[in-house]
């Protein structure tokens, strides 16, 4: 039976009429993309007050380059990037540090994190910024201009696309592809941004080439955005560079990395590696725009493109600076923001706001105000019944219901055994999901307990191996005390007889001393002994006489000492 | 029947010769089992189970000397691990040996720190920095929460915090559910 599901699976996973292919499952939740693309992105005013968290990337937290109490102008670098794996935070528009402290940030937990607030003057002053003639730097140069401009993934990721763009002698990439599927229901950030700004895409992905030296370069819209594909089509056939739009087949998660490039180019991401090393690298759209304005504008990454939709009067897609609060967003969307009511992200992968005053970050490509009729209450879950639609719908051929089972049991090996890294949290499994199970939940409780395991486990082997070097250091140390004390002991014992030896020799070193003082005093003769009469010269005579046989006497009397005690 | 004799002598002789051979070969460096039931140990060195650290606890399950319920800081699922190591049965923890508690980290108020020493010598893992009559100070990252400075130090200046949840170590919660009894009722009277 397994075997005919899979040749059947396979022959679904060939080559569609499109000339594209397939992943295996998927869902079509409804999509909702119409209310927030209604009209033009909008540009948001300065707000009052920003907060900007100094973890807004995957990787080391950034460090904080101001204080309290300073002047910045906007795109100032606030904090720097710590290490490769980080990326740094800037100013969005000029003000006042007023504080640096820990605010709630979005994020699942409702945790604080340390997060400095900036006190809008009002003038919004630049600092001096310029664009960078990037053909005319060295790649490295380059790179190190994006790492210091914090740049991230704006899909959601947020990883900092500098370690993506590298090259890598190992793993060369041979097709770049730019992500604009923009699966998610709900969301239309990435939709009206190539709408309007195809151009400055374009620029940014001719930037991505050079870095990379790609030989194909694809950009995946989903086949429902056609203003965007026609607009995207139309700046790529002005461009230099070779790139093709592809229109893919709207399912959902094809926007996820994995999913769009098994559609594109055929080729399946091996369980646990990066794309990177099955020579592709995918970008979003949006990343390929904030590059563009880092390279030819000058700009850091201080402001996103966030979509505000649900329950709100003006739903839509406003230009917003990093830091601006959420609920004051929602306000000027014509919404009520209620703690508890908003998500952040889509529907199927997004999670609600802790609270609703919070501040926009890089990873906030979307806010749905949700209203209570809008999603409807989980039903109460029931027993899994093994139907496995949750394994039909899987897009990375997991069996969602063992994970399901393994999670629930926190049978955590087992788990990973049946590879739960390779889960996207997409949610199609609980979408599908007779029963109402919450399954995504389970699985991210899972894995964080496995990572929470392995840390712990490799602390405790860090532990071990302290702990055994400084028992050998004790034992060492008492083994060198122990030798120092027997050193000590037969020292006492040889020093009779080295005695006497030591002692001719330090006298012979006293009598060589004497014999250059004497030789020193004969050598300085009297200065006043020019011009003298004949009495004072008898005198000197006669002392000098005196001085001799005095000198004579003690020579004798020492050389009669020296003999005396070398006998 | 002498050849069949010959024929098994020769076999029992040249599988002797090898396994004494492989016995030389792949010897093995010390007890195996020690090592594995280190490996479950939490490494916190902190000697609550009655032995000065977790090797030496390690040696004395491997011998039969200690019980598997003694490590408060492995938990529950550090006796279950070494019953399924062992193959014995699951007993829970002997409270005799203290109670499992939130991972910490030592703090030193180093207003108070006269410098003493006492407490270097005290931690396992080398994770206090300082010399004598200068400040003394933990380095969080490697410190394991063994509670062993805490009594030397004759001036009562560290003290034990639990380790903080942030959104860097965040974890997410096992999904739980009310029951909704009301729900239950109409779908049965629907039904």
């Amino acid at each position: 039976m397994n075997a005919i599901v899979n040749i059947s699976r396979l022959f679904r996973s060939g080559t569609t009429r499109s000339g594209l292919f397939s992943f295996k499952g998927g869902v079509h939740p409804p999509e909702h993309k119409l209310e927030s693309t209604a009209s033009p992105i909008r540009p948001v005013a300065v707000p009052q007050r920003l907060v900007l968290p100094l973890r807004q990337h995957v990787g080391n937290i950034a460090k904080l380059q101001v204080a309290v109490g300073d002047h910045v102008r906007k795109g100032q670098l606030l904090a720097k990037a710590d290490g490769q794996v980080s990326a740094a935070v800037h100013a969005p528009t000029s003000g006042t540090i007023v504080s640096v402290e820990k605010q709630l940030i979005p994020h699942p937990s409702g945790l604080p994190d340390v997060s400095i607030t900036l006190e809008a003057d009002g003038r919004d002053e630049w600092i001096p910024h310029a664009a960078l003639d990037y053909r005319a730097m060295s790649k490295q140069e380059l790179l190190e201009h994006l790492r210091e401009a914090g740049v991230v993934g704006l899909g959601g990721a947020t990883f900092p696309s500098h370690i993506k763009l590298r090259e890598d002698a190992r793993h060369p990439v041979r097709t770049l592809i730019i992500n604009g599927a923009e699966c998610e229901p709900y969301i239309t950030c990435d939709d009206m941004l190539m709408r309007e700004r195809a151009t400055e895409i374009v620029r940014g992905i001719e930037i991505m080439c050079y870095l990379l030296d790609a030989e194909v370069c694809l950009i995946g819209i989903e086949d429902n955005k056609p203003q965007a594909i026609e607009s995207m089509r139309k700046a790529v056939a002005d461009s230099a560079v070779a790139m093709q739009v592809v229109a893919v087949p709207t399912i959902y998660p094809g926007g996820g990395a994995k999913q769009l490039i098994k559609v594109l180019t055929g080729k399946e991401v091996p369980s646990g590696r990066l794309p990177n090393e099955i020579g592709v690298q995918c970008f979003n759209v949006a990343t390929a725009y904030s590059i563009q304005r880092v390279v030819n504008h000058g700009e850091p990454v201080i402001s996103r493109i966030v979509t505000v939709t649900g329950n709100v009067a003006n739903p839509g897609n406003y230009e917003v600076l990093l830091g601006m609060s959420i609920s004051e967003l929602v306000g000027l969307a014509g919404g009520k923001a209620e703690d508890g009511r908003l998500i952040m992200g889509g529907p199927m992968m997004g999670f609600n706001l802790p609270a609703a005053d919070v501040p926009v970050v890089k990873a906030t490509n979307c806010i749905i105000v949700s209203s209570p009729g809008m999603f409807a209450e989980p039903a109460p879950p029931l027993p899994c019944i093994r139907c496995t639609r949750c394994a039909e719908v899987c897009p990375v051929n997991l069996q969602p219901q063992e994970l399901y089972w393994f999670s629930r049991a926190q049978n955590l090996e087992k788990a990973r055994e049946y590879n739960i890294f390779d889960c996207i949290e997409c949610g199609c499994c609980s979408y599908v999901c007779p029963s109402h199970i919450p399954l995504v939940q389970y699985y991210r409780y899972a894995k964080s307990e496995i990572i929470a395991q392995d840390r712990a486990k490799e602390a405790a082997d860090i532990a071990r191996e302290r702990n055994e070097f400084r028992l050998m250091r004790i034992e060492r140390e008492k083994q060198e005390r122990a030798q120092k004390h027997a050193q000590k002991a037969a020292g006492a014992r040889a020093d009779a007889g080295a005695d006497s030896a030591a002692e001719a020799a330090k006298k012979a070193a006293i009598a060589a001393a004497i014999e250059r003082a004497k030789a020193q005093k004969a050598e300085i003769a009297a200065k006043n002994t020019d011009n003298l009469t004949t009495e004072a010269a008898a005198d000197i005579a006669a002392i000098e006489q005196r001085r001799a046989r005095q000198a004579a006497a003690l020579e004798q009397a020492t050389t009669e000492s020296t003999t005396k005690e070398a006998e | 029947m002498l050849t069949a004799l010959l024929i098994m002598l020769g076999l029992a002789l040249l599988l002797g010769v090898m396994l004494g051979f492989s016995a030389l070969k792949f010897k093995v460096e010390g007890d195996p089992l020690i090592a594995r039931i280190d490996a479950i140990l939490p490494q916190t060195q902190c000697g609550q189970c009655g032995y000065p650290g977790c090797k030496p606890y390690a040696t004395a399950i491997a011998k039969g000397e200690a019980d598997i319920n003694q490590c408060p800081p492995g938990g529950d699922a550090g006796v279950r691990a070494l019953a399924d190591l062992l193959g014995v049965e699951y007993k829970p923890l002997n409270a005799e040996h203290g109670l499992p508690k939130p991972k910490s980290v030592a703090v030193i108020d180093e207003n108070l720190c006269i410098g003493c020493t006492l407490c270097i010598q005290a931690c396992p893992v080398d994770a206090i920095l300082g010399a004598a009559k200068h400040m003394h100070t933990v380095i969080a990252s490697e410190c394991t929460g063994c509670e062993l400075c805490v009594a030397p130090c004759p001036v009562d200046c560290i003290r034990m915090e639990p380790i903080a949840e942030t959104p860097a170590n965040w974890k997410w919660r096992y999904p739980v559910f009310e029951i909704r009894p009301e729900e239950t009722v109409t779908r049965k009277s629907a039904a």
